[in-house]
């Protein structure tokens, strides 16, 4: 049986991972390498880095780290920021990279999606959605959000766009609950059940993670297939491992950790 | 006799990931479409990423669709580079190597089950199988991405279970694939290197 994936999510500015609350007021909280050697020992099934100003800047993600990491760590990792055309993905699936996530220029160009699922399967295309719900109730997409002065919201409804990336050539969706992110108050539920309701491809829930049982019930609750956290990792408030020994014990597969 | 491998260039784009798994274990690998670098070497990898009529299509630019046939010694196709040792992958309708009984098609996804099936999954070895590549695998998790898959056949040592049962680790003399990504499979992945190093 597939094992649900715990993931590991490095923000990086500048050659440094950083972290901040509700995307804004960022912190260093160590070296790329440093921190992709220490999660790939602790048992992480995944990582994900996202150049978060790549994108804002109009600037492509820097292949130098994408290479130190490829060589470093025999996990896999996903890559964001800034990747606007099929050249911009090969550059950087060809540094080591194994997916490629699109998040603000998909937006700008939905076919882009289908480019990329055309020139390297879908299998290697996550689309990552920044979702906050408005005053009316409706959940909707956000743009830039990396950084607070560009970050803009958008019409466009959020599980409408994840039923739309779906047909463009998604292969797997990271949905990151802004109005979560970095409380550790828990994953937000409501909007992830609704979310996998939409989605047929792999989802992955982001934002609100701060104790072993928030996992427990994103899995059970929300039926995601995994799930992404940055602070409580970073921190060493949650060791991998011995969240990983918790779920083992509430009945979700999970990949021993060697 | 000295091991030399060499990485055949079919375009995929985890060249360079699957280089460096084997630089961990302390074995250059060459990435390659020369007849005579590949002719000489002692272990010969198949990688690759992305869709089966595009890799295949790189492969008859190259002329590598006649040369693999007449290799002799062991080859590793490793995820689309496993579906290619088939006769056809229904990805693109795309005519295969032939090197192996079968063909590849859609995951089927049931509700529950989703596709592509991405993540890591364990290996079933086949009952009875003492195959060598299969050395301190059985039940190990290794790291999947992928939306279509061989059925199990007479020349499958592992299977993987996403909704139905899959060729995760096939052989077939010196042919022989991974459905899954070794460079990315962590201890697993770098024991199932060794293993196929360790053949001759």
């Amino acid at each position: 049986m597939l094992s649900r994936r715990i993931i590991p999510c490095l923000d990086v500015r500048g050659g440094e991972v950083v972290k901040g609350v509700r995307f804004r007021d960022h912190v260093v909280m160590g070296r790329i390498e440093d921190l992709a050697l220490r999660y790939r020992d602790e048992g992480a099934d995944e990582l994900v880095f996202y150049d978060i100003t790549a994108s804002p800047e109009g600037r492509l993600v820097d292949r130098a780290w994408v290479k130190r990491v490829a060589k470093l760590i025999d996990i896999p990792f996903c890559v964001a920021g800034g990747i606007r055309s099929v050249e911009e993905a090969r550059a950087v699936l060809w540094s080591g990279a194994d997916k490629i996530s699109v998040n603000s220029p998909a937006l700008e160009r939905p076919s882009l999606l289908g480019e990329l699922a055309t020139a390297f399967g879908v299998q290697c295309v996550v689309v990552g959605i920044d979702s906050l719900r408005d005053g009316d109730g409706e959940w909707r997409v956000r743009q830039y959000s990396g950084d607070p002065d560009k970050s803009r919201a958008l019409a466009r409804r959020t599980l409408d766009w994840i039923r739309e990336v779906q047909t463009l050539g998604a292969g797997e969706i990271v949905l990151n609950c802004m109005g979560s992110d970095g409380e550790r108050a828990g994953y937000d539920l409501e909007q992830l059940k609704a979310a996998r309701a939409v989605c047929r491809i792999p989802l992955v829930a982001s934002g609100g993670a701060g104790v072993c049982e928030h996992f427990a019930t994103v899995f059970k609750e929300a039926d995601v297939d995994a799930a992404l956290a940055a602070s409580v990792f970073h921190s060493g408030t949650l060791r991998i491992p011995a969240l990983k020994k918790y779920l083992g014990e509430q009945n979700i597969e999970v990949r021993d950790v060697a | 006799m000295t091991t030399r491998v060499v990485l055949l260039d079919s375009g995929g784009a985890n060249l360079g990931s699957v280089q460096a798994a084997f630089a961990r274990l302390g074995v250059p690998v060459s990435v390659t479409s020369e007849p005579n670098v590949i002719l000489d070497s002692t272990h010969v990898v198949l990688p690759g990423v992305g869709s089966a009529a595009v890799c295949m299509a790189k492969l008859r630019k190259n002329g590598l669709d006649k040369l693999i046939p007449r290799l002799t010694q062991p080859l590793l196709g490793i995820c689309v580079g496993l579906q290619l040792l088939f006769e056809r992958s229904e990805e693109g309708e795309t005519e295969c190597l032939g090197l192996l009984q079968g063909e590849v098609r859609l995951i089927p996804a049931p509700p529950g089950i989703r596709v592509p099936h991405m993540g890591w999954n364990r290996l079933e070895a086949m009952p009875g199988s003492t195959h060598p590549l299969m050395n301190g695998l059985g039940g190990a998790f290794v790291y999947f991405v992928h939306s279509y898959a061989a059925s199990p056949s007479l020349d499958t040592l592992a299977t993987c279970a996403h909704g139905t049962s899959f060729s995760a680790v096939v052989a077939k003399g010196r042919v022989m694939g991974a459905q899954f990504h070794p460079e990315r499979s962590s201890t697993a992945g770098a024991r199932l290197f060794r293993n196929f190093l360790a053949l001759s």
